[in-house]
């Protein structure tokens, strides 16, 4: 072995070169012979500290020991990446654990509101429920003792009672009325904000409406000493399909605000087709030409903002179908006015113009919202135009269906009808109306036209006597205006004069229309049996018709009771009927009370031969049955009845489309119990009527099955 | 002219001693109603036909009573019927008498009906007497040229 000097340093710088990374490594060489003093061959002497890699060295040399000692000349950094690294992932995992904790506690509280949410929406529907029952309920229960009072009022009203009597009863007929009108009210908005409202769809007559209207106003529109009245084109049909009590209702509601706030000159109701009135566009609002001669707002504007007739609604005439009559019906007054801070919000609910409104004219302030909703429902718009101090306006249009498809039905229908009895008493006479107002003298020539008398119109007395006294036309009715009358009392004098002279055998009969009675009136000139009668406005046809008359001495059977007859004639004309009943006098008397409304009437006396008669399939319409009967009482034959339309199906092969069949049957009773009620409903019946028949009770009872006048056979 | 005005006078008088009486009621009025120019002897045939079925059950009533063992159930269902056809016709005390009967039929009580029956056979007679009057003076009536208006 040869010996080598070894350069430790350059030896070492040379090996460590390579070995060298980014940090400065120190190496220290020592010569470890002697532990205790190593020996530094290589290295600078810098304190050891922090971790050093200690190896050996083997030079070759035996007898000498060499180390190296390697260290980091710096101390190892601290590991930023690593920490930070470290850190950002402990970061992040807390902040995903914070996530997925805050989700499912946001989860948890969702599910929570949601379950809370359901309970409240099921107590919402509770009590939405609970609502509608309040609403049904008190409906019921406080319009029952309601009728009962009012009803009593109107027996209390046919006994005998002398003035004040009679007096004291009207104010509380008034006062019941008045109260049961303002449940109504309230209860129409309740419904309406729940959105229960329903329209009905029978056929009317919009005339007798409007008559009824007028009747409702005509008292009070003579005492204020303002003239009322109404108009109806022509070209309106006789009868419409629609819902006619909420169709009054709008109506009276628009003429009672009328009324309210109306103390001169006129409150004028016209009806039209909305094709008539969209062409004429300027409408005669002169002063002279209007109603009562005092000025009137332009009606135009009230429907000027009506959606149908802007622009596009030009394609309006070809989109409804052909049988359907939109109508026009305008209000107008010359009263107060609504001031202009209020009129937006007319139709707002519970709002009045001035607080004392309520207070010195009564109501809720509701009526016109009511219109609105019920206007809405009729696919119709409403709009007024009011001007302070000149009067208002207000207009609505409202969707019909034409109700007379079958025109022969109806004309035969007509002559039944009591207020058109007297047309075919007054048919081809000739009337003469002298009036100088041409929109007053339209009214009287419409009204007088509804009884089959033709009317020519002229403006003074002296035109009206030529009229006369020409004689091609036999003129037999002349109606004279008021204040024609009144102007000249010789003029009117000479005309009376005139007609006791003139030659024919029957003088044509005079007749004052007019608005109020004045007491000047009645100290008149004239005196004999030529004095003319008047007729107070409002001109209604029925009541022209009684006094033409009472003037003419033209008689007929005027029954005092017919309310009640067209609403039940409606419902019963041409239905057929079986009445069972074991006493003869009951069923002739049953009989004899139905056929009067119209319906077709077959009798049997015992409850097998009313089993054997309502055996499916049979052409009744209903029932009435007595139930106390020898051998099968009314609730067995009932009850057999009941088995048989339930059974006896497979033997109706006849009648197609009728699979169920459930004839009403009303039991007829004298004592009307409690316990008869609940039998009757146990065995199967529809109903019970007392014995003898009540016509109020036979309507309620009768209406349940029965909606309207049938269009001929079954 | 004179004998119509006296005889609508003596008409109107009669009616209303009927009803102020208590021999008829409304129920009668209703009747009147009813008839018209399709029906122009309603009431006389409805009256008619309530004379002899009342006196139908009179004698059927007379008879079941007499029995040695009344059946009160018959004797109840004819007093139901007259019950009935009075008060349709709106014959007011026969129709009064009829309550009472039942309630002895109910109560069996033999002396009750008997002195009921008695009660309700002389109603009857009355308000028969009555009836034929007035339509003995609606005839005149009409015999001589007038018409009576209806109440």
């Amino acid at each position: 072995y040869i010996g080598g000097v070894f350069d430790v340093e350059s030896l070492v710088e040379k090996l460590l070169q390579q070995l060298a990374s980014k940090q400065t490594i120190l190496v220290n060489v020592y010569d470890t012979t002697n532990r205790s003093h190593p020996i530094s061959m290589y290295g600078s002497n810098v304190s050891a500290d922090g971790l050093q890699h200690v190896s050996t060295l083997n030079f070759g040399d035996p007898f000498r020991k060499h180390e190296m000692h390697c260290r980091f000349k710096q101390k190892p950094p601290w590991p930023w990446l690593a920490i930070t690294t470290s850190i950002g992932i402990l970061v992040i995992a807390y902040l995903v654990g914070y996530i997925f904790h805050a989700t499912v506690n946001r989860i948890a509280k969702v599910e929570d509101d949601y379950n809370k949410m359901m309970e409240l929406k099921k107590k919402a529907e509770a009590a939405d429920v609970a609502k509608s029952q309040f609403l049904a309920t008190v409906s019921h229960e406080i319009r029952t003792p309601m009728n009962g009072v009012l009803g009593m009022l109107h027996m209390l009203m046919d006994t005998d009672l002398d003035v004040t009597q009679q007096d004291y009863v009207r104010t509380a007929q008034g006062s019941g009325k008045a109260l049961v009108s303002l449940i109504n009210e309230v209860l129409d908005q309740a419904k309406i904000e729940s959105g229960r409202l329903e329209l009905d769809a029978v056929q009317f007559d919009l005339r007798a409406i409007l008559d009824d209207v007028l009747s409702l106003f005509s008292g009070k529109s003579q005492e204020k000493g303002v003239e009322l009245a109404v108009y109806i084109s022509d070209r309106v049909p006789e009868m419409l399909i629609g819902d006619p009590g909420r169709f009054r209702q709008i109506i009276t509601n628009l003429m009672g605000n009328s009324m309210k706030f109306t103390e001169k000159g006129h409150i004028f109701v016209t009806v039209h087709l909305v094709e008539e009135v969209i062409g004429s566009t300027e409408v005669e609002t002169s002063s002279e030409n209007t109603l009562s001669g005092f000025p009137v707002t332009d009606r135009c504007s009230s429907w000027k903002g009506f959606k149908a007739f802007s622009q596009e609604g030009s394609t309006f005439p070809l989109s409804p179908p052909s049988d359907s009559i939109n109508l026009i019906v305008s209000v107008e007054d010359t009263g107060v006015g609504i001031p202009p801070e209020a009129q937006s919000r007319v139709f707002t609910p519970f709002m009045q113009v001035g607080p004392s409104i309520s207070r010195i004219h009564g109501g809720t302030g509701i009526g016109l919202s009511i219109s609105k909703c019920l206007v809405g429902l009729m696919n119709g718009e409403i709009g007024f135009v009011s001007i302070p101090k000149t009067g208002s306006t207000f207009t609505f249009t409202a969707v019909f269906t034409n109700g007379c498809s079958n025109p022969n039905e109806y004309k035969s229908h007509k002559i039944n009808n009591q207020s058109n009895s007297a047309s075919t008493e007054f048919q081809g006479m000739t009337a003469l109306v002298v009036d100088p107002r041409p929109v007053r003298a339209k009214v009287s020539r419409y009204h007088i036209q509804r009884l089959g008398i033709s009317v020519e119109v002229v403006s003074d007395l002296n035109q009206g006597w030529s009229n006369i006294s020409s004689g091609n036309g036999a003129i037999d009715i002349v109606l004279v205006e008021q204040e024609v009358w009144d102007r000249d009392s010789h003029l009117s004098s000479l005309f009376i004069n005139n007609f006791k002279k003139i030659d024919r055998r029957t003088p044509p009969k005079l007749f004052i229309l007019a608005n109020f009675i004045s007491t000047s009136r009645t100290s008149a000139t004239t005196s004999g049996d030529n004095t003319p009668s008047i007729i107070m406005k409002p001109l209604r046809s029925s009541m022209l018709a009684a006094s033409l008359q009472r003037a003419m001495g033209v008689g007929s059977k005027g029954n005092a009771r017919n309310r009640e007859l067209p609403a039940l004639r409606n419902l019963l004309l041409g239905r057929k009927i079986l009445i069972i009943d074991d006493n003869n006098v009951n069923l002739k008397v049953a009989a004899g009370a139905l056929k009067k409304y119209g319906a077709e009437v077959e009798c049997a006396d015992s409850g097998k031969k009313a089993v054997s008669l309502l055996k499916p399939p049979h052409c009744f319409d209903a029932c009435f049955m007595d139930i106390q009967m020898p051998e099968m009482d009314g609730f067995e034959a009932t009850k057999l009845i009941r088995e048989m339309e339930k059974h006896g199906e497979t033997s109706v092969e006849a009648y197609d489309n009728v699979s169920n069949w459930h004839v009403p049957i009303l039991a007829m009773t004298a004592d009307v119990i409690q316990a008869t009620h609940e039998e009757c409903l146990k065995c199967g019946m529809d109903g019970y009527v007392s014995k003898p028949f009540e016509a109020e009770q036979l309507y309620r009872e009768v209406s349940r099955f029965f909606q309207s006048v049938p269009n001929g056979n079954l | 002219m004179d004998v119509v005005v006296q005889l609508q006078r003596q008409l109107a008088d009669h009616t209303a001693s009927l009803f102020h009486e208590g021999f008829l009621n409304e129920q009668f009025n209703q009747l009147q109603q009813l008839q018209d120019e399709s029906n122009p002897d309603f009431v006389v045939e409805v009256v008619s036909l309530f004379f002899e079925d009342s006196e139908r059950l009179l004698n059927e009533l007379a008879k079941a009573l007499e029995q040695q063992a009344v059946d009160y159930k018959k004797v109840d269902a004819h007093v139901h019927q007259l019950k009935g056809s009075s008060s349709s016709i709106g014959a007011q005390r026969v129709q009064g008498v009829c309550i009472p009967f039942r309630n002895f039929c109910e109560e069996q009580n033999i002396e009750g009906c008997l002195k009921c029956l008695q009660q309700v056979k002389h109603e009857y007679s009355l308000v028969k007497n009555k009836l034929e009057t007035l339509f003995k003076l609606e005839q005149q009536l009409i015999a001589a040229g007038g018409s009576f208006p209806t109440l």
